[in-house]
């Protein structure tokens, strides 16, 4: 098999695509590099976490962030790594907090990376003392194990704002719910369908479809994931005109 | 820029997988299936971790007291007596399959009948919260559907119920082709993290 053979198969058509992503999202850094967030739009969820960060850190209250079950492989996972991204930059933001943030999730993986994800953030600040091992939680093995061990982080531990943001399932809505019953702020965001229709219902923030993959780019959390935003977008509309060209050229026979 | 020895290990395994996924060459492939196969077995690894996670955290609740410490000192109990269970009749015996059976599985499916009544809380909440057209549209379409689903007191609605019915219009035209916006939404959203993290943009992993 040559190499024209190969980048014409559907995996090398794949992997051509994503070195194409992967390039514009490196040319949108370095051409953006002197204008961070620029060109985002507005996401209201977003400016409410930064305002609820800092009320947390005046009140002394916690900030609780949800990572779900989802675990670190496969399409699943990838949202909770994202949280893990979320789980940086909000405890460097509340570093300043009586109460340090604490993240719950319901898989073994996620749960070590999310301590490793802690304590790395408060040597790098000079915080090393801030870190214990507690503070990275799993809370159950199962959804609903996991939504139950949830719940007292939110009722016992004076949390005033929940980010969930990793893989859920119809669970999420007793987090959600127990997040409102504490007057708290939800801001609840996934890759699954099922949790994301539930969320439009239970949460105070819902943030749909891809606005989870763009918390990193909100939160200031490096250049390249406000680029890679600029990549997703291009290609969305990309693949919709495929899509739309697709379904013309079927609409009169020609494929 | 100096690149820690974990995120040099943990990119340079994530390029020999994701080249395994898109070139078809043997000694890749076998590659990334030891890779793969590795992982697993850290992952389960990680369970017991994270055992051992939750019994630490419910411990340290139990230590400190409160009304809380019973529900802490009810779930270190049971996590042993398991432990002991399965460990002594296997995760197949009579008796594991009796925790699982009439304790596990009537307490998760009574946290499933309170998610339908949270659910329905919910929606009414939101209609008090953010009374805008979509939160309107949403509560229309959950009505339509949910009467739509089945005969109430044996009464089928007309132009509700059944396969020709409203309710198989919205779920099966629009239902579909919003979930599938927002699942090339998703894509999208993966590729992008994904690569951050193969390149070492993101370290979820340390270093």
């Amino acid at each position: 098999m040559n190499i024209v053979d190969i980048l014409i198969s559907p995996e090398g058509l794949g992997l051509v695509f994503l070195v194409v992503f992967l390039g514009s999202m490196i040319v949108f850094a370095v051409a953006g590099k002197n204008r961070p967030g620029q060109n985002l739009r507005g996401i209201v969820a977003f400016s409410r976490l930064g305002k609820a960060v800092g009320l947390a850190v005046e009140a002394g209250k916690r900030l609780h962030i949800s990572l779900g079950w989802g675990g670190v492989s496969g399409m699943q996972g990838i949202s909770g790594l994202l949280g893990l991204s979320v789980v940086e930059r909000i405890a460097r933001l509340a570093s300043i907090s009586d109460r340090p943030p604490v993240v719950s999730s319901g898989e073994g993986t996620l749960g070590i990376l999310s301590q490793d994800t802690l304590s790395k953030t408060y040597r790098t600040i000079g915080e090393a003392r801030q870190y214990d091992s507690g503070q990275g939680r799993v809370s159950g093995l199962t959804p609903f194990s996991y939504a139950a061990g949830v719940l007292p982080n939110i009722y016992d531990e004076q949390v005033s704002a929940t980010v969930l943001a990793g893989h859920f399932g119809s669970e999420v809505a007793l987090i959600a719910d127990a997040s409102e019953r504490t007057d708290g702020l939800t801001l609840a965001g996934s890759d699954s369908i099922q949790a994301q229709a539930v969320m439009v219902a239970a949460a105070q923030e819902p943030l749909i479809g891809e606005e989870l993959y763009a918390a990193g780019a909100y939160v200031n959390a490096g250049p390249l994931h406000a680029s890679s935003l600029r990549a997703q977008d291009i290609f969305r509309w990309v693949l919709v005109v495929i899509i739309l060209v697709g379904a013309a050229l079927k609409l009169v026979g020609l494929i | 820029m100096k690149i820690p020895v974990a995120a040099a290990i943990a990119i340079a395994f994530g390029l020999v997988v994701l080249a395994g996924y898109f070139l078809p060459l043997p000694e890749l492939v076998s590659l990334r299936t030891i890779l793969v196969q590795w992982s697993m077995i850290i992952a389960s690894t990680a369970l017991f971790v994270g055992v051992a996670n939750l019994l630490r955290v419910h411990w340290f609740k139990l230590r400190k007291g409160g009304t809380a410490s019973a529900y802490s000192f009810l779930l270190i109990a049971s996590l042993l007596v398991t432990l002991v269970v399965v460990g002594l009749y296997g995760p197949t015996g009579s008796w594991s399959l009796w925790i699982f059976n009439s304790i596990q599985f009537p307490i998760e499916s009574s946290l499933m009948a309170i998610l339908a009544v949270v659910l329905i809380y919910s929606a009414a909440r939101l209609m008090r919260r953010r009374m805008d057209l979509f939160s309107l549209l949403f509560g229309m379409a959950v009505l339509l559907v949910l009467l739509g689903s089945a005969p109430i007191f044996g009464i089928e609605i007309p132009f509700l119920y059944g396969p020709d019915g409203l309710r198989s219009l919205i779920v099966q035209i629009p239902a579909v082709a919003g979930a599938r916006g927002i699942l090339l939404g998703v894509a999208l959203g993966t590729i992008a993290t994904g690569l951050r993290i193969l390149i070492g943009a993101d370290r979820p992993y340390g270093g």
